[in-house]
């Protein structure tokens, strides 16, 4: 079959593909809205302020092997000075068996806004940072994090 | 009973540069969540709150929960203005209540 012959055939069928291609951006699954029980914790750290995107980064790999020891970092941008300093940074889980994971109370003392820690994770989930400055304002990174191996919850 | 805690922090400093201190515990964070081999759940055994004060002034505060890793380790900035002494307070259940200190010499 010659080349000529073969294109209105195609034709039809990649406008479909590049159709298809194109549903599967849109239609991908935005972040889990959190539970009722996550949103409950990030309320009693923010006071039912608003919280915005942006401003920190949350570390942490999309896909972690073993959930027992899940290294994640949070840095704020925020020059640390005494007029413009990250107060508080919080990280919390949607479904572990408690949301809370580490809440940190930081100042200008500390000359840069980033903290490193290892959480564990009970399952595929996920995790949010959250930071609030000293002008009251709350910041937040959530990010989606598929876990291998959960941590242990079970005997043994 | 004490615990193991590392505090690791450069030896010396220029003034003004800023620091990162790390510190790692020798702690199971037994998290309250888990049944042990009799089937009943193994009670919670973690670190509540870690502190640390350069010479006397609050520098850094955490308030741990069970979703820490077992032997946590926490790692933060700190800027380096005078020498003196980091004092890290580590407080949990069971009566866990330990102080530790390490020198920063700024030069």
């Amino acid at each position: 079959m010659s080349a000529s012959t073969a294109t209105p055939a195609v034709q039809p069928r990649r406008r479909a593909l590049l159709l298809a291609g194109a549903c599967s951006v849109l239609l991908r699954p935005a972040l889990a809205a959190p539970t009722a029980e996550a949103q409950a914790a990030v309320a009693r750290f923010t006071g039912g302020q608003p919280v915005r995107d942006g401003r920190v980064v949350l570390g942490i790999d999309a896909v972690v092997e073993n959930g027992n020891t899940v290294p994640l970092t949070v840095t704020v941008d925020s020059p640390m000075t005494a007029a413009d300093h990250v107060q508080r940074i919080a990280v919390f889980t949607e479904l572990n068996p408690q949301p809370d994971v580490l809440v940190c109370h930081l100042g200008p003392a500390n000359g840069r806004a980033q903290i490193a820690t290892r959480m564990r994770m009970a399952q595929s989930q996920t995790v949010t940072a959250l930071a609030q400055l000293n002008d009251g304002s709350f910041w937040r990174h959530r990010v989606e994090v598929v876990v291998a191996l959960a941590a242990c919850l079970e005997g043994g | 009973m004490n615990i193991r805690v590392l505090i690791r922090l450069p030896a010396t400093a220029r003034p003004g540069e800023v620091v990162e201190v790390r510190l790692l515990l020798q702690h199971p964070m037994e998290t309250g969540f888990r049944p042990g081999a009799d089937g009943r759940t193994v009670p919670r055994n973690t670190v509540r709150r870690i502190e640390a004060s350069f010479e006397g002034e609050r520098v850094f505060a955490a308030d741990l929960f069970p979703a820490i890793a077992a032997n946590p380790y926490l790692a933060f900035a700190l800027r380096a203005t005078r020498s003196g002494t980091l004092a890290v307070s580590i407080e949990g259940d069971n009566g866990l209540a330990q102080r530790e200190t390490a020198v920063l010499t700024v030069t």
